[in-house]
């Protein structure tokens, strides 16, 4: 499990996981699930486009997920922040049906990009991966206040000088560049799950912000591990192993949250 | 004159068997998600709309592997969904936002394991693409009539719900205090939800469940600000679209690249995404004037 080829995996995977624990953490105190759910399944075109035309692969996923996310702010700006979410997700879809039409080589592949594939990390996906990364974590620690302010209490963050719509497009950014670098592990279906799964949980654990933070990414790591190995052993995808953990990883939160306010309230 | 005719309805269009299965089934499912999406709409519900769908895939995923109608697989899962955001779903939009994300997360994941059971089972590499994106072509003419009955209990529940669903839309505070039992009235919606999103994304894929219940309802309710007439016009919008796209897949085969035939479900995003926009422009000249 640990041999020669499985460190990329390793390595990817972590630096996802971090990733995705950071930016969920937003996710979940914005109340944008959607967003979390359509820029990383919308950004599947721009993988399916870059086959097509025989680009890198990380290349189409930059850019369809900043169209998608820039089209869900322009679009959110001007009507139903949901309609707009929706309808941008759907036209990116219906593009990667498209561009899947139109190549030949496609099953396999599309089920590796929706769904991750663990063994298929190579070690050239890992500069990339890193690098994009390092500029996530470089924004989040820049926006780290005026984001939070503007995603809680977001009259008190305009008065303050901090405008919503600036902030609302950082946090788009943020999340196309957290699912630009999903595709070799995870997949654009599934980092989702580990975006919204592992800070809700953290969220139910503690109230301090910059505690469930550092909870939120540590719950996406040990998901994102257990994940790998119970995939490596078992052979079933990884994906599957992504999704229920984080969704029962939520309920176990749920469930303290519950315990706890009941100790509390009884004397 | 007829020179132009055939060059925008090439040769068999009206003769085809898989069009008018095509154009019957589409024309069904618009009419059912114009009626259901105007309160996905106006209720801000268009995330759970889109759940419903993808959960409705992995049924569909499930039923292929056991080799049941898909049509069970995609209801039973989509059913499963609704309640399970109405039993997680907690009463502030955020906190819905996140319910149906967690349902959402777990389902796809569930999806990822029927799909890759399928494959090996099956030795089908295509499941992925069939379940996930659908194909308005490839609807067997069997299925029509278990459609059309969902649909209609999907429309009957809408319209029998047609008052108090609006009154606890608009504003709920005023329903509750009218004695309408919002949260069962909000419950009963969900089903419609879940019956319509199921059939929509079983017949003409996922993808195109979503755009046909929020996009014409979307396009609509800028134009009109009444329901009923909501309603109507965004059965007209989504049949145009579905009718459009149809044919204008029909004519892509003749299209390059050779021996591609260009999807239906591009074509009908492509015309509802453009529609929104447009009366996007439409709604603020008005606005303006």
């Amino acid at each position: 499990m640990f041999s020669g080829f499985m460190v990329n995996t390793w390595t990817v995977a972590s630096i996802v996981a971090v990733i995705a624990g950071l930016v969920g953490f937003f996710v979940v105190l914005r109340g944008s699930a959607f967003v979390a759910h359509a820029v990383p399944s919308g950004s599947f075109a721009g993988a399916a486009g870059a086959s097509l035309v025989g680009v890198n692969v990380f290349v189409g996923l930059g850019v369809f997920s900043l169209l998608g996310a820039l089209s869900i702010g322009v679009l959110g700006r001007r009507g139903r922040h949901d309609v707009g979410t929706a309808l941008s997700l759907v036209m990116m879809l219906g593009l990667g049906a498209l561009f899947l039409a139109l190549s030949d080589e496609y099953a396999q592949q599309a089920y590796s990009l929706l769904f991750g594939e663990v063994l298929g990390v190579s070690s050239n996906e890992l500069a990339p991966t890193a690098g994009l990364a390092l500029v996530c974590v470089l924004v989040i620690a820049l926006l780290y206040r005026p984001l939070t302010l503007s995603s809680v209490l977001g009259e008190v963050g305009e008065a303050r000088g901090v405008s919503r719509w600036r902030m609302e497009l950082c946090f788009l950014v943020l999340v196309a560049l957290a699912s630009t670098m999903t595709v070799p592990v995870v997949g654009t279906l599934l980092i989702f799950s580990l975006m919204v799964g592992a800070p809700a949980a953290a969220r139910s654990f503690t109230a301090n912000p910059l505690l469930a933070l550092a909870l939120s990414v540590a719950l996406a790591l040990a998901i994102v591990w257990a994940a790998i190995a119970a995939s490596y052993t078992t052979n079933y995808p990884v994906g599957f192993f992504v999704g229920t953990i984080s969704a029962a990883t939520y309920a176990l939160g749920r469930v303290w949250a519950a315990a706890h306010r009941r100790r509390s309230a009884s004397p | 004159m007829s020179d132009a005719v055939k060059a925008v309805f090439e040769t068999g269009f009206f003769t085809d068997q898989p069009v008018h299965v095509a154009l019957a089934v589409g024309t069904v499912v618009a009419v059912i998600t114009a009626a259901v999406g105007v309160f996905t709409v106006m209720r801000g519900q268009s995330f759970a709309g889109e759940a419903l769908g993808d959960l409705g895939a992995t049924g569909g995923s499930a039923a292929f592997l056991l080799d049941v109608g898909p049509l069970w697989g995609f209801t039973l899962m989509s059913l499963a969904g609704a309640a399970a955001m109405e039993l997680i779903g907690i009463e502030r939009p955020r906190g819905r936002d996140l319910a149906t994300g967690i349902v959402l997360g777990a389902g796809l994941g569930l999806a990822a394991l029927f799909l890759y059971l399928d494959t090996t089972y099956h030795n089908t590499t295509g499941a992925t693409i069939t379940v996930l994106f659908g194909s308005l072509f490839a609807i067997s003419s069997s299925t029509i009539v278990p459609v059309a009955a969902l649909g209609a209990a999907a429309l009957a529940i809408v319209l029998m719900l047609y008052r108090p669903l609006l009154l606890s839309t608009v504003n709920a505070d005023m329903a509750a205090a009218r004695g309408v039992p919002v949260r069962l009235v909000g419950a009963g919606y969900m089903l419609a939800l879940a019956l319509a999103v199921a059939l929509a994304a079983m017949t003409i894929g996922a993808i195109l469940s979503t755009a046909l219940l929020i996009g014409p309802a979307a396009t609509a309710l800028r134009l009109t600000a009444r329901p009923g007439r909501a309603m109507l016009v965004a059965a007209l919008i989504g049949i145009a679209a579905v009718w459009l796209g149809v044919l204008l897949a029909y004519d892509s085969y003749y299209w390059p690249p050779a021996q591609h035939g260009w999807p239906v479900s591009f074509f009908v995003v492509t015309l509802i995404f453009l529609s929104y926009v447009a009366s996007g422009l439409v709604a603020r000249r008005r606005g303006r004037s």
